[in-house]
Order: structure tokens, then C-alpha cells, then sequence
């Protein structure tokens, strides 16, 4: 343990911007569990570099006193990948949003987790476009009515974590973004885990698309429209946790049953984050008919893209002893004039 | 245009004996999957190794297998050598072989009347005339009489001659590029070794391919010393060129501009990420250095181009340099990140090989049409340096340059090549890399006074803190920043300073380059042609050529083309009249008249084939007429 990083604090991970996101706005609790988590993890403050896109989400690298690069819309995952490439020492943590990640960066943020760069992604879901003033986004619901869609939007909206599960993601979660312990937790998993972790956190904006999340946030029923996912724990959820998920073995559906009324305990789907056919599965889920699955809902490691290229570097300059230009430049067929 | 033609030479003499000639244009051409390419390459190689001077021109379709025997899938390869210096592949053809009917009708119009046209016989049956749309055959009609014909049935030579190794009757024809070279390289009378020396190289897992080859190969050698030739038909010797003394080799724009690159990381002391993706004609590039990665320079294949930009602006912000590669439609794309980098200053080393456009244009035909999107196509202001290679070896300094420029004064440098450098070769007076000064990077590592806008007061150039320095910790972005603290900044008076900055700190990188000299010719006269890229061959033959018939004519070649060298206005000034032949509808001639306010006047070519040496010399000429 270093004992510098110990020491440190949420103060000495504010940088000294003032933070101008609105009142309310759910990136202040992100911005707080995350500068409360950097003591933590075990590493000096220079470390560690925040890449953001456009967006709301994207102004928090100026609020850490952290390296930080704000960048172009949808970019940030190249951005990163780059920065890693470069310096494959560096913790590199990717900020961005649905509209940033999954609209104009759709392409970017599918392969950074294809090729596993080691990169945190953490994807704010407001489910809307904040900072353009309030149109509709990739994982606005149906209906949504914004400046954009005033008869309502029409286009269904897309899971953030399936589409990470589907690029090939190795580690998918999600979390809320005023459930600090858990997402601080589930952060902290992502970040140990070596190469690309995606975790979508479903974030409030109060002044455009506020109390979205409401009923799985809402202390009061949040219990019956959430499900917190742990890994080899059967998947229970409800105030009596007397509700559970069932594999329909001849739909290969899930369905929520009642233990006592209609199921058995034994009947009732284990976690297992290893198996990519349940992570589909729960990443799918939409209420109000299905729970949200919050938590890890996949994690099972392979090698890291920057793992597998130091690798092959390293068995080139074996074979091959650190290049000499005097050599290339001499290589083939050359030829004396006198 | 040889300066004594083989019809001169045919002319003159009936005897056996062989003629010497100052300098020669060959064209291979055939379908597609015929092997001209390979066939020329070995041409070049072993001109190269005799010692002539020489520059050739690959010519092939966008098509990868195009139809057999059609017309679009002629691919073509053209080497111009002699005992001079040869800048240019050649106005004129001297020498074509058409491998089949599509082949003659497409190229022999470059032929020089009186010109040798060596055709295969075998290919010229009725299906293949059809797809030529000849009514007739063109070898028996009495239609080629302007020219010498060498009718040979390839086909039949070639099958006799592999019949040994039992290769089966398609394995087999595919012989007959080396059978043809064999005979050409008896036309010319050069040694058959380095070629056999090739193919073993080339064939090292099957022998027996690798024997018939050389077979055919012996057999089109053996063919020309035997064979009853027409009269005029002999060996043609082109004495060696007088060239500097050195190590010399073939190069590619591509190659000399990928190890450009690594030397100047080398004297940067720095890493490189390459970041690219893959387009027509510049993906050859991002071959050339993920095949190097023995040295300090990692190649990114990215999911887009944008992506590439990005994954190279991150590596800079990173600590390593670095460089994305594309064509005009993939700079397009890579535009707005340009001017991140910009914004950010950050260094960034951006590759253009040009091509033909707009859209698709083109794809591997060349072009110069890009110098405007260079110094123009981005949103906001947003200044850059823009350098440009003008021959395939001038790509190796001009790469040392761009990195040089990138790290010194933290801005993206365009590089301006173009579809004919990358894949056109010549020979190369190898360089020692101790003769460049070396400019290593600086990083900053000490926390007292630092904010990340602080920047030298010299170049203006803003400092180089990387992630991972303790104490440096700093954020950057694409929001403007204020001049004093490089935290954001909405202040008005800050924007217009920023934008002043960005502007100064390019605009004196012209007291960093080299002054403006004369490629040929006086510093003041009549007319100066002025040239930048790859014209720069045709030009420098054409303004030659004029000058010895007595013309007051200067070349003047541009590599700086942002900011143009402190004294260009000045050298321009001295000339009555400017002009500028480029491959485009009239790029940098805009940019001289806005910047200057001279009378330059364009002469302008967008066929997607280089000037001819006479295109220029006739305009020349009715400049000063």
C-alpha cells in the first residue's frame, strides 16, 4: 500500500474549478463517490487520467485534480485507447454519456470493448441530451417528448449493456448514481479488473428528464423494480425478497415468479457473472414488467488488447534485437557507386 | 522522350551489333493478375543495380481482380532510365509490352511513333480482341505499321518451356511475366541473377515454382540471343548514369516516408503511435511500420479514421508523438479531431496521400487536390504547418521535418503526399542518420509555477506535461482556455488573444525552415515555375530542357507550404511572370495570388497521371513566346 495515496482525500482530488453542473443534477454524487474512491485504489494521484467526450458527464475531468483531457463528441474512447497505447502504466478512466457513447460514439465505445483495452468506462445514463437542452437520446423510452420529439419520440431505445455484452465487453455493470456504497463498489470492481470494465450508471437530470429512474431509486419501492445481482446468489428481489427470476426452459425467457405462490427456491436462476447467456438475459430486462438488474452483471476476464501487443512486441525483439535504422535503411538490395 | 528514339537508332543501323542510348521509357502491361507489377519491380532492380538513373510509375486499376482481358483491369508499370538524371517515368514510351489486346489499346497511345511494341501473340485470340473491341486482329491488320512489332507467342514459348515441372496449363502460363522479362532483359542486355536470385527468395517454399519461373525466365533470355529477330530489333545498351558516389537502393515513397518517421522519433527521442486506417493508396504506410516493430513505434489499426486521429491525439497527450495517416476522404473525416489538437496544442503528425477526387474519386490514380483541405478544411481558425514530399526519397526528410515541426512546437503538421510518391521508386543515395541534428523532446517535470498553459517564449510553443508526472496534474480540452491559466475561459479579449497565439506560433515556425531556394536555375529572370510535391520531377525536366535551348526559366519548388519561407514573396517578386503547373484546377496558385497579390497563373492537370515533361515545357514556352 502506498502510503502517499493513503493519505490523501476527497479534497486533494477536487480540482480547484467550481463544479457547474445544476442543482440536483445526479454527476454531483458520481463526482463525490469517485473522489472518495481514489484513496482506495492504491495508486499515486498522477496515475490517473479522466477522458471525456461531449456532454454534460464529459465536464467532470475538470473537476478532478487528476490528469484530464476533455476531448470531441463520441471520441473519448479513442482518445483513451491512444493514451494507454502510449503509456500502458496509466489508469485510464473513460467518462461519458448515452448520448456521447452510445449516438455519436456508437462506433468507438463498441470497439474499445471488443479489442479489451484496459479502460474504465463509466456511462452516465440520464437517458437524455442535457447539455443541448433536453432532445431525446438512444436510451430515451418510447414516448419521450423533448424539444426534438414534440409528439413524443418513436424509436426504441437501445440497453447500454447489452450493446457492451454484444461488442464483446468482459466486465458489465451498473449502478445508481446516489447509491454510493454500491457504486462505489462496483466502480472499485471494475477499475481491479484488467481490461475494459463498462459501467452504466443511471443518473438523474432534474431539470430535463427528471425522476426517470424514479421507481428503482425510491427507498420506498425501489425493492420491487430493482434486482442487485450477486454473483452465486439466487436472484431474489422485492420488499420480502420473495420474488425471483426463473428461466423459462422452453422460451429460454426469464420470468419473474413468487416463491411460494408459483416457485420454489431451487427454482429460482443462480448468478453466475461468468455466463454470458444470463448477463444477456438481465441486461435486458426493462420495467416495469421485469426488475432492473443493478450489480455485476458480467465479469469473466481475457487477456487485455495492450497485454497481447507487449506480448507480441516482446517476442519480435527477441527474434529480432531492438531495430537498428542503419540497418533498415540498409536492408535489400543496395549497391556501391564509387 | 528519349533523347536519341530507338527509331533513330533502328533507322541508322541493320547490323546485329548492339546501340547505345541515352535514356529509355518500357511499359509493362497486361491484365490484372498477370504480374506486371512484380515483373517491373524486377525490371527496376536490376536497372538499379547496373546503375542508371531511373524513376518508374506503377499504373494499376482500383479493382483488385478485375475480368481477365477487360479493358479497366489493364494494370501497367512504366520505368524510365538512362545515363542522365531522370526525374520523371517518362513523357513517352519507348518500349511497350502488351500482354494482351486490352493492354495495347490502353496504352499504346503514350508510344512514341516508331516505338517497339513486344505483344503475345497467344493472348490475341478472338475472345480477348472482342473485349478490346477490336473488329480485327491489330497484329495481322496492318494497324500498329507506325510502330516496330515484335509478335511473339508467349504463350506457346512459356508452356514449352515449363513443360518439365508438370505445373498444369494455368500454373503454367503464369510464367509468362518472367518469360517476357527474361527477353526484355536481354533487350536491354542486363543480368538475369538478381531476378533468379528474387524468385528463389520469393518461391522459397515451392521450389518448383520458384525453377519454372526461372525457366521462363532463361527461356525469354535465351529466345532474344536466337530467335530471328526484325530488323532493328538488338541489344540496346543505356550506359551507366554519373551519380554522386555512396551506397545507393530502390525506394518507395512509402518506405523512405515510413522510415522518415522512425528517424525522426529517433532524433526526437520519442515513441511513435501510428494510428490508421485502412484507404487507398495510404494504406501502405501503415504496413510499412507495423511490420517495423522492432523500433520504438506502435502501429493501431483503428475501427475509423476518426478513431485513428483520436487514438494518435491521446498518445501525444500521452507522451509518445502521434501520427495518423489517410487520403483526402479520410482527412475529411479526421478534421474536427484536427482541430482538437489544435485547440489542446498538442503535437500530431498527419499523412495526406493524395488521390483523385472528390468522394471516391480516383482512389489509385494520383493527385494534388487536397492543398486547399490542407490549409483550409477545418472549422474555426485554425492554423497548421503544411510541408509536402516532392519525390519518392524526398519523403524520408520531409517525415524527419514533420515530427521535427510537431514536437517543437506542439501543433499537428500535415504532411502532403500523394498516390504517385507512395508507390513510385528510385534510387537512393542511402543517409547516414548522424548527419540530422537530433532535437529531442523536452518534458516537463518540475511542479514549481506550472499551470499547462505556460509556453516558450521563443516558438510560442505551449509546454509538454505528461500524465504520470507527479505534481503536473492538469486537465486540458477543447473549450477555450485562458492564456494565463489554461483553465477554461469564456473571456472575449482571451479568445481573440488564444486565437493571436495559435496563429503567431505557426506563422513563425518560417524563421525555423530553410529559405526559399531555386531548385534550377537564376534567382531572377523572366519566368519562374513554381512547383510543390510530387511535380516537382516533370518540372525540373521541363525547365532543364528549356534552359538549354537558351530560355530564361527558374524552378522554384515549394516544400514549406505553411508558412511559405520568409523570403518567398521576395524571390517571387524578381520574376516577370510565375507559374505553377499542379495536379489540381488551380490550389496553390490561389493561395499565392491572395498571400502575395503576384499575377501567377495556373497550368493545371487533373487526369490522375503526372505531367508530362512536354506539358510543362510547352507552357513554358508560350510564356515566353
Amino acid at each position: 500500500m502506498n502510503q502517499a495515496v493513503d493519505k490523501l482525500t476527497v479534497a486533494d482530488y477536487s480540482s480547484d474549478q467550481e463544479v457547474r453542473w445544476c442543482p440536483g443534477c445526479g454527476d454531483y454524487a458520481i463526482l463525490k463517490t469517485i473522489q472518495k474512491l481514489m484513496p482506495e485504489l492504491d495508486k499515486p494521484r498522477e496515475n490517473h487520467v479522466f477522458i471525456s467526450g461531449i456532454g454534460c458527464s464529459s465536464r467532470f475531468p475538470y473537476y478532478m485534480n487528476t490528469y484530464g483531457f476533455h476531448t470531441i463528441h463520441g471520441r473519448a474512447p479513442s482518445v483513451a485507447t491512444g493514451v494507454k497505447l502510449a503509456n500502458p502504466a496509466l489508469d485510464v478512466w473513460v467518462i461519458t454519456g448515452d448520448g456521447d457513447a452510445l449516438s455519436i460514439g456508437g462506433n468507438h465505445t463498441m470497439h474499445a470493448l471488443r479489442r479489451n483495452v484496459d479502460l474504465n468506462i463509466l456511462l452516465f445514463n440520464n437517458e437524455i441530451y442535457g447539455l443541448t437542452k433536453g432532445q431525446y437520446s438512444p436510451t430515451s423510452k418510447v414516448g419521450t417528448r423533448s424539444p426534438s420529439t414534440p409528439e413524443g419520440s418513436i424509436d426504441r431505445p437501445l440497453s447500454p449493456g447489452a450493446i457492451a455484452l454484444g461488442a464483446g465487453a468482459p466486465f458489465v455493470a451498473r449502478s445508481i448514481d446516489t447509491e454510493m456504497k454500491h457504486l462505489s463498489a462496483i466502480i472499485k470492481e471494475g477499475y481491479l479488473h484488467k481490461g475494459a470494465s463498462f459501467v452504466e450508471i443511471l443518473q438523474n437530470c432534474p431539470i430535463y428528464n427528471d425522476g426517470i429512474f424514479e421507481q428503482v431509486k425510491d427507498k420506498k419501492i425501489a425493492a420491487d423494480f430493482r434486482i442487485e445481482v450477486e454473483h452465486g446468489q439466487p436472484l431474489l428481489f422485492g420488499k420480502d425478497s420473495n420474488k425471483g427470476l426463473r428461466l423459462n426452459r422452453e422460451s429460454l425467457e426469464l420470468e419473474v415468479v413468487t416463491l411460494g405462490n408459483n416457485a420454489a427456491l431451487e427454482e429460482i436462476l443462480i448468478h453466475d457473472k461468468t455466463n454470458i447467456t444470463q448477463a444477456n438475459l438481465l441486461a435486458a430486462m426493462q420495467g416495469p414488467q421485469f426488475p432492473i438488474a443493478v450489480g455485476i452483471l458480467y465479469h469473466n476476464p481475457v487477456t487485455a488488447y495492450v497485454t497481447d501487443l507487449e506480448q507480441q512486441r516482446l517476442v519480435l525483439r527477441e527474434t529480432r534485437g531492438k531495430g537498428k535504422l542503419e540497418d533498415l535503411l540498409n536492408s535489400g538490395h543496395i549497391w556501391e557507386i564509387k | 522522350m528519349s533523347a536519341i528514339t530507338l527509331e533513330a537508332v533502328a533507322n541508322a543501323s541493320h547490323s546485329p551489333q548492339s546501340q547505345a542510348l541515352e535514356d529509355v521509357v518500357v511499359r509493362f502491361a497486361g491484365d490484372s493478375g498477370d504480374g506486371m507489377q512484380l515483373t517491373g519491380s524486377n525490371f527496376t532492380e536490376v536497372t538499379a543495380l547496373f546503375g542508371n538513373d531511373l524513376a518508374t510509375f506503377p499504373d494499376f486499376p482500383a479493382e483488385i481482380r478485375a475480368p481477365a482481358g477487360s479493358t479497366f483491369g489493364v494494370s501497367a508499370f512504366q520505368i524510365y532510365f538512362g545515363s542522365e538524371d531522370i526525374t520523371t517515368s517518362g513523357d513517352a514510351v519507348d518500349v511497350l509490352v502488351a500482354m494482351n489486346p486490352a493492354a495495347l489499346t490502353t496504352n499504346l497511345e503514350t508510344v512514341v511513333p516508331g516505338g517497339l511494341v513486344i505483344a503475345d501473340a497467344g493472348a490475341f485470340n478472338e475472345k480477348n480482341l472482342k473485349k478490346a473491341n477490336y473488329d480485327s486482329n491489330p497484329l495481322e491488320d496492318g494497324s500498329l505499321d507506325a510502330y516496330r512489332l515484335l509478335t511473339i507467342d508467349i504463350h506457346s514459348q512459356v508452356l514449352a518451356a515449363v513443360e518439365e515441372f508438370e505445373l498444369g496449363h494455368k500454373a503454367a502460363l503464369r510464367c509468362k511475366n518472367m518469360w517476357t522479362l527474361g527477353l526484355v532483359l536481354w533487350l536491354f542486355d542486363r543480368e538475369k541473377d538478381t531476378t533468379i536470385e528474387n524468385l528463389q527468395k520469393k518461391f522459397a517454399g515451392k521450389p518448383e515454382i520458384a525453377n519454372a519461373n526461372i525457366a521462363a525466365l532463361n527461356a525469354g533470355h535465351a529466345y532474344g540471343e536466337t530467335a530471328e529477330l526484325p530488323t532493328g530489333v538488338n541489344v540496346y545498351k543505356v550506359p551507366k548514369a554519373k551519380v554522386a558516389p555512396g551506397t545507393y537502393r530502390n525506394v518507395n515513397g512509402t518506405q523512405a516516408l515510413a522510415w522518415g518517421l522512425i528517424a525522426g522519433g529517433q532524433l526526437a527521442d520519442i515513441n511513435l503511435l501510428f494510428a490508421s486506417y485502412p484507404i487507398t493508396p495510404a494504406s501502405g504506410l501503415l504496413h510499412a511500420l507495423a511490420a517495423r516493430k522492432e523500433f520504438d513505434v506502435t502501429t493501431f489499426q483503428a475501427e475509423d479514421e476518426i478513431a485513428a486521429v483520436c487514438a494518435a491525439i491521446g498518445a501525444s497527450f500521452a507522451g509518445s508523438l502521434g501520427i495518423t495517416s489517410s487520403a483526402g476522404p479520410g482527412i475529411a473525416l479526421k478534421t474536427e479531431a484536427i482541430s482538437l489538437a489544435v485547440s489542446a496544442e498538442l503535437p500530431l503528425v498527419v499523412v495526406n496521400t493524395q488521390r483523385g477526387g472528390p468522394s471516391t474519386g480516383l482512389p489509385t490514380k494520383t493527385e494534388q487536390s487536397d492543398l486547399l483541405q490542407a490549409f483550409y478544411g477545418r472549422h474555426g481558425d485554425t492554423p497548421l504547418p503544411v510541408i509536402a514530399s516532392s519525390s519518392p526519397s524526398d519523403c524520408f526528410e520531409v517525415a524527419i521535418e514533420a515530427v521535427r515541426l510537431a514536437t517543437k512546437y506542439m501543433t499537428p503538421v500535415m504532411l502532403l503526399s500523394d498516390g504517385y510518391i507512395s508507390n513510385a521508386s528510385e534510387p537512393w543515395l542511402i543517409p547516414d542518420i548522424k548527419d540530422f541534428a537530433s532535437f529531442p523532446v523536452e518534458f516537463l517535470t518540475d511542479p514549481e509555477g506550472f499551470n499547462p498553459s505556460l509556453r516558450d517564449s521563443d516558438t510560442l510553443a505551449r509546454v509538454w506535461a505528461k500524465p504520470g508526472t507527479p505534481g503536473l496534474e492538469h486537465r486540458i480540452g477543447g473549450i477555450e482556455k485562458s492564456y494565463e491559466t489554461g483553465n477554461i475561459s469564456y473571456d472575449p479579449d482571451n479568445h481573440q488573444l488564444m486565437t493571436d497565439t495559435r496563429l503567431a506560433k505557426v506563422a513563425g515556425i518560417s524563421a525555423d525552415i530553410p529559405e526559399q531556394e531555386v531548385a534550377l536555375g537564376e534567382n531572377k529572370g523572366k519566368l519562374a515555375v513554381v512547383g510543390w510535391g510530387s511535380t516537382f520531377g516533370p518540372i525540373h525536366q521541363a525547365v532543364k530542357r528549356c534552359r538549354l535551348e537558351g530560355l530564361d526559366v527558374s524552378h522554384v519548388h515549394v516544400r514549406y507550404l505553411s508558412p511559405f519561407p520568409a523570403n518567398l514573396k521576395a524571390l517571387l517578386s524578381g520574376f516577370e511572370k510565375v507559374l505553377i503547373p499542379e495536379m489540381n484546377t488551380g490550389q496553390l496558385v490561389k493561395i499565392l495570388r491572395s498571400e502575395f497579390l503576384i499575377d501567377a497563373k495556373g497550368l493545371n492537370k487533373v487526369s490522375g497521371q503526372p505531367f508530362k515533361i512536354r506539358e510543362i515545357s510547352n507552357a513554358i514556352k508560350a510564356e515566353l513566346a
